[in-house]
C-alpha cells in the first residue's frame, strides 16, 4: 500500500473510530471528540487526495467487504481532487463543530453521524465499481439526511425540508442506479475498467448519460432539480450546511465528469470525449447556465441568510457545469487545449467554491448562533458586536462575488477565457452558444455582487434592526478557528492559484488525455499564462498593486490633511435622530432588482386592510405580506405533487378491505407474469 | 494540452532594459496624467455645459480648487459608522489608480499589461463601486441604502454588456489583453470600421455612461432623492474623504473615456516597437493623443448631456438591455461577417 492508499485508510479508520467513540463517551466531551476526530480524518483525507493529485495512484479490491461484488477503490488525480476538497472542508467543519455543537447538538446520533458523513464523501470519489459507488452514495444520502434532521425538534420547517431531501435524493439515486445498471449490463461487468471498454449502442449511451446526468445534477442542485437544496441546506446545523454545500454537491459534478468524460467516451472506441455527441455537452452547458442565472436571481431577492447561500450554491454549481459542458463540447469539436482550459476552470471553481462556501455558511452559523435568526431584515450592526465574524464573512463575500482580489474571480476569469476563445473552433452552434454563455456568466457575476453586498452590507453593517442583533456577542474561539482556516484557504487560492494548477492539470489529464502536463517553473510564478491562448492575468500582482495604490491614496490624504478625525452626528434632514427602522432592509435593497426581473420572479404581495366598524374610511389594521416564491418549484413540482396525490386517492378504490379481492390481485398478477415470461423468448 | 502553463514575470521590466524602461516611464506618465488631468476633464465638461446653457461657468480649474478646499477640511466620521465607511474612499481611489496603470492609454507596452486584462479591469472598477456601496450602507441612513441598492442594480445589469463587448473585440485579436487588442487595431486601422467594432463601440459607450453615472442613467449634479444614485451613497462623506471620492469618480470617467479612445481610435498610442529617442517621442505623442482624444470625447459627452434628460430609474434596464443586444450583435457580426463565413 502506497502513501495515498495508507492515508485514505487512516482517514476512513479515523472516521469509524470517532463515530464509535462518540456513541460511548459522555455528552460533555462528545462534541470535542467528534470535532477533533472529524478534523483529523479530514486532514488525512486531504493529504491522500493531495498525494493522488501529485500523481501517485492507488487501487484496491476488497472482495470480502460487501457480498457479491466486493469493494473496489481507486485513487486517481480526478478522484483525489474531490477527496482533497472534501477533506479540507471536513477539517474546517470539524474544528467549527466543537463550539457550534454546544447548544443542543451534542446528541449521540448527530455526533456519531458527522464523521460517517465525511467518510462516505471520501469514499464516493474513490469508488472504482458501480456497486461501491452506489453504496457510498446511499451512505452519503442517509447520513446527510440524519444530520439535516438534527434540529427537527426546534423548528417545524426542518421536517418538511428533510422530507423533500429524502424523496429527491432517492429519486436521484434511482436515476443513477438505473443508468449505471444499464451501463454495467451492456459492459458485462461493473468495475470501471470494464465500463471503459464497453461497447454500447448510441441509444443506450444516450439513455445512460441522461439518467446519470439527471441523478448527479439533482445532487449538485442544478435547476430544475434543485428544489431540495434551498430547503435542506438552511435547515441543517451550520457546519453540516458547510459540508453539504461545499463538499457534497461536488459529488454531483464528479459523477457527471466521471461518467460523461471518462467512462462513456471509451464505449465508442474514441478517446477523450471526442466520441460523445455534442448535444450532451450543450445540454450540460444549458443546464449550468439556467442554474447560474436562476440560482443567483433567487439569492439576490432572498432575505434569509442561509437560504441565500443555498441558492448561491446552485449558482456556483451552475458555473461549474458550464465549464464542464464547454469542456465536453470543445473535446467533441477537436479543440483539446480549450477543453482542458474549460475543465481546469471548472475544477478550480469547485475548489474555490468549497473554500468560500465553507467560510460563508460557518459565518452565517456564527450569526445564527449569536442572534438566533437568519432573517437579514432584522440583522445589522454586527460589525461592532462580532468583529471577527464580520471580517471573515467579508472575505467570503468578496470571493463569492467574483471580484479581485478574491479567489472566485480567478476561476471565473479562466471560465470566461475558455468561452471567449471558443469562436474559431466551435462552429455555428458554438458561435451562438458561447456569447450567450459569456452573457450568463457576466450576469450571474453582476447579480452575485448585488447579492453579497446585500448580505454583508445589510446583515453586518450599520445599526441593528432588531433586538436579536442588538444582543449579539462574538462566537467561541473554536468556531472562529474553523472559519479562520477556511479564510486562509480562500486567501491562498486567491493570490496563489498557480500552486494547485499542476494538480488540477493532472486531474484534467485523467479525463482528456493529451500531451505533457505542466512542466517547469509552474510552482514558483505568479502569472497565469494560458497555453495556446494569449491571455495572462496575475492575481498576486493585482492584489499587491491594489494594496500599494490604497496605501498611496491614504498617504496622499494624510499628507494634505493632518487634522484628526472627529465624530459627528449623521445628517438627519433636521428631523431629529434617526431610528434603526429608517434603514434600508434586505427586502428594500433587493426591490429594484426584483422589479427589473419581475417577469421571471413573479413576486407575490398580499395587502389586507381591516376597517373599523364605524366607517370604511377608518382603518384599524393593515397587514402587508410579500414573498418571492421559487417559481420553478411552484409551477413544476406543484402540479406533480398534486397529480401524485390524486393518483394515490384514486388507488384507494383498489383496496376496499375485501380479502377475496386481494387474493384475486395476487392470482392475476402471478398469471400475468407467467404469461409474460412465456411470451418473451 | 494542459491549458495552463505558468511563466512568471520574465518580461516584466528586467531582461531588456531599453523598451521596458520606456514602457515603465510611459506607465508612470500615464498615471500622473490621469491623476492631474481627471479633475481638469470634469472642469472642462462642466465649462462646455455651462457655455452651451448660456452661463459663464466656473472655469476648467474649479474642480481642483474644490479638491484643495475639501482636502484642508477636518475629516469627520458620522457616529455609528466603522471601517467599511472609512475604507471605501481609499479602495475606490486605489482601484482607479490601478486601472489607470494597467489600461493602455499612452502606451501598450506597460510592464503591468500582463497582470490584468479587460475582464480584470472591469472587475476592479466593480470592486470600487462595491466598496462605495458598502460605505453607503454602513452609514445606516435611508439615503445610503438607497444609493447602494441602485448602484449595485445598475452594476449587475451593466456587467453582461461589458463582458460580451470584450468578447466581440477579442475574437479577432485572439486575446482579451488590452495591449494586444489596441496594438492590433493600430496596425490595421480599417478594423475600426468593421460592423463588429462599431456595434461594440456603441455598446461600450452606453455602459461607460452607466458606469460613470452620467445622464441619462444618473445625474452627477442632482440631490433629488427620487433620482440620485451615486450622490445618495456619498451623502455622508465630507472633507478629505469626499475629495478622494470626487477625484476617483473623475479618474474613472477619464480612464473609461481614454479606454474607449484607445480601443476605437487607437492612433497615437505608443506600441513600444521603437527604441531610444524614437520610443520617447512615441510616448510624448501618446500623451498628447490621449489628452486630445479624452478631451474631445468628454466635450462630446457634455454636449450630449445638455440635450438629454435623466431617464426614470426603472427605464434604465431597458437602455442596458438594448446595449447588451448591441454587444451580442457585435459578437455575431465578428463571427458571421469575418471568420466564420
Amino acid at each position: 500500500m502506497n502513501l495515498p492508499g495508507a492515508l485514505l485508510t487512516v482517514a476512513l479508520g479515523l472516521c469509524l473510530a470517532t463515530a464509535l467513540l462518540a456513541l460511548a463517551v459522555p455528552a460533555r466531551i462528545r462534541p470535542a471528540l467528534s470535532g477533533v476526530g472529524t478534523a483529523a480524518a479530514g486532514a488525512a483525507g486531504a493529504a491522500a487526495g493531495g498525494a493522488a493529485m501529485a500523481g501517485q495512484t492507488w487501487s484496491a479490491w476488497l472482495p470480502d467487504l460487501l457480498p457479491l461484488a466486493g469493494v473496489r477503490l481507486t485513487l486517481d488525480p480526478l478522484g483525489g481532487l474531490f477527496i482533497a476538497v472534501t477533506g479540507g472542508v471536513a477539517v474546517c467543519a470539524g474544528v467549527y463543530g466543537i463550539g457550534y455543537a454546544r447548544h443542543g447538538l451534542s446528541g449521540r446520533i448527530v455526533q456519531a453521524t458527522l464523521p460517517l458523513f465525511v467518510a462516505s464523501m471520501l469514499l464516493v470519489p474513490a469508488a472504482a465499481a458501480v456497486s461501491t459507488l452506489l453504496v457510498a452514495w446511499e451512505l452519503m444520502a442517509i447520513t446527510s439526511l440524519l444530520l439535516v434532521l438534527a434540529e427537527h425538534g426546534r423548528r417545524p420547517a426542518v421536517g418538511g425540508a428533510g422530507l423533500w431531501y429524502a424523496v429527491m435524493t432517492h429519486l436521484g439515486l434511482i436515476a443513477i442506479l438505473g443508468g449505471l445498471a444499464g451501463f454495467a449490463a451492456g459492459a458485462h461487468g461493473e468495475a470501471f475498467e470494464q465500463l471503459r471498454s464497453a461497447r454500447l449502442s448510441p441509444l443506450a449511451r444516450d439513455a445512460v448519460f441522461l439518467a446519470t446526468f439527471a441523478g448527479f445534477a439533482s445532487k449538485a442542485g442544478i435547476v430544475p432539480l434543485h428544489a431540495w437544496l434551498p430547503r435542506a441546506h438552511p435547515e441543517a446545523p451550520s457546519h453540516v450546511s458547510a459540508l453539504m454545500s461545499a463538499a457534497m454537491v461536488n459529488m454531483g459534478v464528479y459523477g457527471i465528469a466521471r461518467v460523461g468524460l471518462d467512462l462513456l467516451p471509451g464505449s465508442t472506441g474514441g478517446a477523450s470525449g471526442g466520441g460523445t455527441p455534442a448535444w450532451w455537452w450543450l445540454l450540460v452547458l444549458a443546464a449550468g447556465g439556467a442554474s447560474a442565472m436562476y440560482g443567483i436571481l433567487q439569492a439576490a431577492v432572498s432575505s434569509d441568510l442561509k437560504r441565500l447561500l443555498g441558492y448561491s450554491t446552485t449558482e456556483n454549481m451552475g458555473l461549474v457545469l458550464m465549464g464542464l459542458g464547454a469542456a465536453g463540447f470543445f473535446a467533441t469539436r477537436g479543440a483539446p487545449q480549450l477543453a482542458a482550459l474549460a475543465l481546469v476552470a471548472a475544477l478550480l471553481h469547485v475548489v474555490n467554491h468549497a473554500a468560500f462556501k465553507t467560510l460563508l455558511f460557518q459565518a452565517a452559523g456564527s450569526v445564527l448562533h449569536a442572534t438566533g435568526t437568519r432573517n437579514l431584515d432584522v440583522l445589522g450592526g454586527l460589525r461592532a458586536r462580532m468583529p471577527y465574524t464580520t471580517a471573515l464573512f467579508a472575505v467570503g463575500a468578496l470571493a463569492a462575488s467574483a471580484l479581485p482580489p478574491g479567489n472566485g474571480f480567478v476561476s471565473e476569469w479562466l471560465l470566461l477565457q475558455s468561452l471567449v476563445h471558443a469562436i474559431p473552433a466551435s462552429g455555428v452552434a458554438g458561435a451562438v452558444a458561447m456569447p450567450l454563455a459569456v452573457g450568463v456568466v457576466a450576469m450571474s457575476a453582476g447579480l452575485a455582487v448585488a447579492t453579497f453586498v446585500k448580505a454583508f452590507g445589510v446583515g453586518f453593517l450599520a445599526r441593528p434592526r432588531g433586538p436579536e442583533a442588538e444582543r449579539a456577542v462574538e462566537s467561541p474561539p473554536s468556531m472562529l478557528g474553523g472559519m479562520g482556516l477556511a479564510a486562509l484557504c480562500c486567501a491562498v487560492l486567491a493570490v496563489g492559484p498557480t500552486v494547485i494548477v499542476p494538480g488540477l492539470a493532472r486531474a484534467v489529464g485523467t479525463l482528456l488525455p493529451g500531451p505533457a502536463p505542466v512542466t517547469g517553473p509552474a510552482m514558483r510564478t505568479v502569472t497565469l499564462h494560458l497555453s495556446g491562448i494569449a491571455g495572462t492575468m496575475s492575481p498576486l500582482l493585482i492584489a499587491v498593486a491594489l494594496a500599494a495604490a490604497i496605501a498611496l491614496a491614504a498617504g496622499a490624504v494624510r499628507m494634505f490633511s493632518a487634522r484628526r478625525r472627529r465624530a459627528a452626528r449623521l445628517w438627519d434632514c433636521g428631523a431629529g435622530p434617526m431610528s434603526p427602522r429608517m434603514q434600508y432592509t434586505a427586502t428594500s435593497f433587493a426591490e429594484p432588482l426584483q422589479r427589473v426581473f419581475d417577469d421571471v420572479l413573479r413576486p407575490e404581495m398580499d395587502i389586507d386592510v381591516t376597517p373599523k366598524k364605524e366607517s370604511a374610511y377608518l382603518v384599524e389594521r393593515i397587514r402587508f405580506h410579500a414573498m418571492v416564491p421559487d417559481r420553478i418549484e411552484r409551477r413544476l413540482y406543484g402540479p406533480l405533487l398534486a397529480a401524485a396525490e390524486a393518483l394515490g386517492r384514486r388507488a384507494r378504490a383498489l383496496a376496499n378491505g375485501s380479502v377475496h379481492r386481494y387474493l384475486a390481485y395476487g392470482f392475476w398478477t402471478l398469471t400475468g407474469l407467467l404469461i409474460l415470461l412465456a411470451v418473451i423468448p | 494540452m494542459t491549458g495552463l502553463s505558468s511563466a512568471g514575470l520574465s518580461s516584466a521590466g528586467l531582461n531588456a532594459a531599453g523598451p521596458d524602461a520606456v514602457g515603465l516611464i510611459a506607465t508612470v506618465l500615464q498615471v500622473v496624467l490621469v491623476v492631474v488631468g481627471a479633475p481638469l476633464l470634469t472642469g472642462l465638461m462642466r465649462q462646455v455645459r455651462a457655455r452651451m446653457e448660456g452661463r459663464a461657468g466656473a472655469g476648467v480649474l474649479q474642480p481642483w480648487r474644490d479638491l484643495r478646499k475639501l482636502l484642508r477640511k477636518e475629516p469627520i466620521d458620522p457616529r455609528g459608522t466603522g471601517w467599511p465607511f472609512r475604507l471605501a474612499p481609499l479602495v475606490l481611489a486605489g482601484t482607479a489608480l490601478v486601472v489607470a496603470a494597467v489600461v493602455p492609454l499612452v502606451t501598450t507596452a506597460s510592464p503591468l499589461d500582463s497582470a490584468a486584462d479587460l475582464f480584470a479591469v472591469t472587475a476592479l472598477l466593480a470592486l470600487g463601486s462595491v466598496a462605495l456601496a458598502l460605505g453607503g450602507l454602513d452609514t445606516g441612513t435611508a439615503f445610503g441604502g438607497m444609493g447602494a441598492s441602485r448602484e449595485v442594480t445598475v452594476l449587475a445589469l451593466v456587467e453582461p454588456t461589458i463582458l460580451v463587448s470584450v468578447f466581440a473585440l477579442s475574437v479577432r485579436a485572439g486575446s482579451t489583453n488590452l495591449g494586444t487588442i489596441v496594438g492590433l487595431t493600430e496596425a490595421d486601422p480599417m478594423r475600426v470600421l468593421s460592423p463588429a467594432s462599431l456595434l461594440a463601440a456603441v455598446a461600450l459607450a452606453l455602459v461607460t455612461i452607466a458606469e460613470t453615472g452620467r445622464i441619462p442613467v444618473d445625474n452627477p449634479s442632482t440631490h433629488l432623492e427620487l433620482t440620485m444614485i451615486h450622490e445618495a451613497m456619498v451623502l455622508e462623506y465630507s472633507g478629505p474623504d469626499l475629495a478622494l471620492i470626487e477625484w476617483a469618480s473623475a479618474a474613472r470617467l477619464t480612464v473609461l473615456l481614454g479606454l474607449l479612445g484607445s480601443l476605437f481610435l487607437p492612433w497615437g498610442v505608443a506600441t513600444g516597437g521603437a527604441a531610444g529617442m524614437g520610443a520617447l517621442v512615441a510616448v510624448l505623442v501618446g500623451v498628447a493623443a490621449f489628452a486630445a482624444k479624452t478631451a474631445v470625447l468628454g466635450m462630446l459627452l457634455a454636449a450630449g448631456e445638455v440635450f438629454m434628460a435623466k431617464l426614470r430609474l426603472f427605464r434604465i434596464p431597458e437602455l442596458l438591455a438594448g446595449s447588451f443586444l448591441l454587444a451580442l450583435l457585435a459578437v455575431a457580426a465578428s463571427y458571421f461577417l469575418a471568420g466564420g463565413a
